[in-house]
């Protein structure tokens, strides 16, 4: 009961907002103008209205909503992985100078290489195109995951070393209680990017993969948001360009949010009071 | 240019407080003609040289010094995180080599962990030596109600005000029983009026447990409250000045030690001191600024 009381009293403050307006005005203009300007052709955008009615029909089509599907499992898989390994990898270069000899020119040399221009290597070198397109997602988290955790890692103040071993810490502990916490911000930071770079990238590889061999089980539509983007463009259907744009935003927006959430529920000490 | 760098006898100051005149007070911590540099050769920046001093036991003992004379690098030779250049320092005879519970250390600004509630942080130390059973829980209770923090201890750091944080890194240290503490400029941050609590506040403290303390500040009134012994440093390379006992009574109240006599007199000293040694390092180089020197120490020395 109280939290409706609340909730109806935030949205009754909200209407009030001379920011809401402005801002919802602002958005509505803008949607109007779009409007007029594909209606009387100044433009070859397709209307608001024509994707609002395309957008409703590609709700019903299963096969839209497999290539969510399939985009989200790309994206998520190759970021998992560029997690699972990426933080394991940049705490070792942070922590010990031999492995940080051993590994960072290797790493510094890749990492020029842009993740897009890895596709063709990927579809040769793994055995099924998912893999490759994983394979793409995965590059485009892990460099920036393995920066950040770096950094992070190395501009632990020295004083927290100071007063553990001060205190009797042996290098585990302080590994597992100091290194460790004081890096997770880091990390945070590097998947949040890292996730927005692999949506980017997953995109793309769709669009130059050809929607993956298990693209052609969803048919046209169902090769993922990318690569529906490119077939709509090519097929001729510009307002399911749009839609798909959208989409992609839509899910863009979403993993970051979730990416957040969690981050927050992970460093209780950062909220303030 | 020529200033006496032995501390000449005072005069007039009672037998209240006293330039030292040796005792046989034993010391806990021994610095015997440490110096240390940074660098190498032709560029090595001397930051302390040929210093020696007694820490001792169960005295609160102050170390006052003009802004960047090594008073921190001393605290590091002493907790030791780092190692002199040549003499030694040592602890009951042994020598004095690495970071122990024996010696902690309370930093200019908060060194809690910032991802551990408070209790966690005044818990660090005994986890960390895997102690375990009851005993540490009941040690950290105790302390945390003792700096008056009980109903923060499920606190982050960030959460606390700074004079809270300074306590609950009090706690932290103190559930440890080291044997000497050893704090730099530990209440700087803080506004003046929590400043002065935590002054009375720490030297109560002090008084419950008389554990051996080794305080660098660079506020006379700080020092001359809370000292048994005031060490007043040379500017860098950092050497010992002058050896002033403070024999004021304890308990330490604020207003008893504002308008005690003697305490004033050992604040002129001091102040002399300290301004001689400021205006040397400020003066570095120049012939007519260290004329001036000359001629104001010699009027400090001789009160017409």
């Amino acid at each position: 009961m109280a939290t409706i009381g609340a909730f109806t009293q935030r949205a009754a403050q909200l209407l009030v907002s001379v920011k809401f307006w402005r801002g919802t005005i602002a958005v509505v203009a803008f949607i109007l103008v779009w409007e007029i300007a594909s209606r009387t052709g100044l433009s070859q955008v397709p209307a608001p209205s024509g994707v609002v009615f395309t957008f409703n029909d590609l709700m019903r089509d299963p096969s839209y909503w497999f290539s969510w599907y399939l985009s989200v499992r790309r994206v998520f898989l190759g970021f998992l992985a560029a997690m699972l390994l990426g933080i394991p990898l940049g705490l070792g270069m942070a922590v010990s100078r031999t492995f940080s000899g051993i590994v960072f020119p290797v790493f510094e040399v890749l990492r020029p290489i842009p993740p897009l221009a890895w596709v063709p290597a990927a579809i040769i070198f793994w055995p099924t195109q998912e893999l490759s397109i994983m394979f793409v997602t995965f590059l485009g988290a892990f460099y920036t995951v393995v920066i950040n955790v770096i950094g992070g890692a190395q501009t632990i103040d020295v004083r927290y070393y100071q007063a553990a071993r001060s205190m009797g810490s042996s290098g585990w502990d302080i590994f597992r209680r100091i290194i460790l916490p004081a890096t997770i911000p880091s990390i945070v930071v590097g998947a949040t990017v890292g996730i927005g770079i692999a949506w980017a990238v997953v995109v793309a590889a769709e669009m130059i993969s050809g929607g993956g061999s298990a693209g052609s089980m969803g048919g046209a539509k169902g090769g993922g948001l990318g690569f529906f983007i490119w077939n709509s463009y090519v097929g001729g259907s510009y307002t399911q360009i749009v839609v798909g744009m959208i989409s992609i935003g839509i899910a863009g927006y979403i993993s970051s949010a979730l990416l957040r959430k969690l981050g927050e529920l992970v460093t209780p000490w950062l909220r303030d009071q | 240019m020529t200033l006496a760098s032995t501390p000449t006898p005072s005069r007039g100051l009672g037998s209240v407080s006293t330039e030292h005149t040796g005792t046989a007070r034993s010391a806990e911590i021994e610095v015997l003609d440490v110096s240390k540099s940074y660098g190498h050769a032709k560029f090595a920046k001397t930051v302390i040289r040929d210093c020696t001093f007694p820490i001792l036991e169960g005295k609160l003992t102050v170390m006052i010094g003009p802004s960047g004379c090594g008073k921190s690098t001393l605290i590091r030779l002493l907790a030791g995180f780092e190692r002199p250049t040549s003499g030694a320092i040592t602890m009951r005879g042994k020598p004095v080599t690495e970071p122990g519970r024996d010696r902690l250390v309370l930093f200019q600004e908060s060194a809690l962990f910032p991802w551990m509630t408070t209790y966690d942080n005044i818990m660090f130390g005994p986890r960390a030596r895997a102690e375990g059973g009851s005993e540490p829980g009941r040690r950290a209770e105790f302390l945390l109600d003792k700096v008056g923090l009980g109903a923060f201890r499920r606190k982050y750091p960030t959460q606390l005000s700074g004079g809270m944080q300074r306590r609950a890194e009090l706690a932290r240290a103190m559930i440890n029983e080291p044997s000497v503490m050893i704090l730099d400029e530990p209440f700087r941050g803080l506004d003046a009026m929590t400043r002065k609590l935590m002054q009375e506040y720490y030297a109560n403290l002090y008084e419950e447990t008389r554990r051996t303390t080794f305080f660098v500040t660079t506020d006379i009134d700080e020092a001359i409250f809370l000292a048994d012994q005031i060490l007043v440093m040379t500017n860098v390379p950092a050497k010992v000045r002058s050896v002033i006992d403070v024999n004021l009574p304890r308990p330490r109240r604020l207003e008893d030690v504002i308008e005690n006599d003697d305490a004033n007199l050992i604040k002129m000293r001091v102040l002399s001191l300290l301004h001689e040694e400021a205006m040397k390092s400020f003066a570095r180089g120049s012939k007519a600024a260290a004329d001036f020197i000359d001629a104001y120490s010699k009027r400090i020395r001789n009160p017409s």
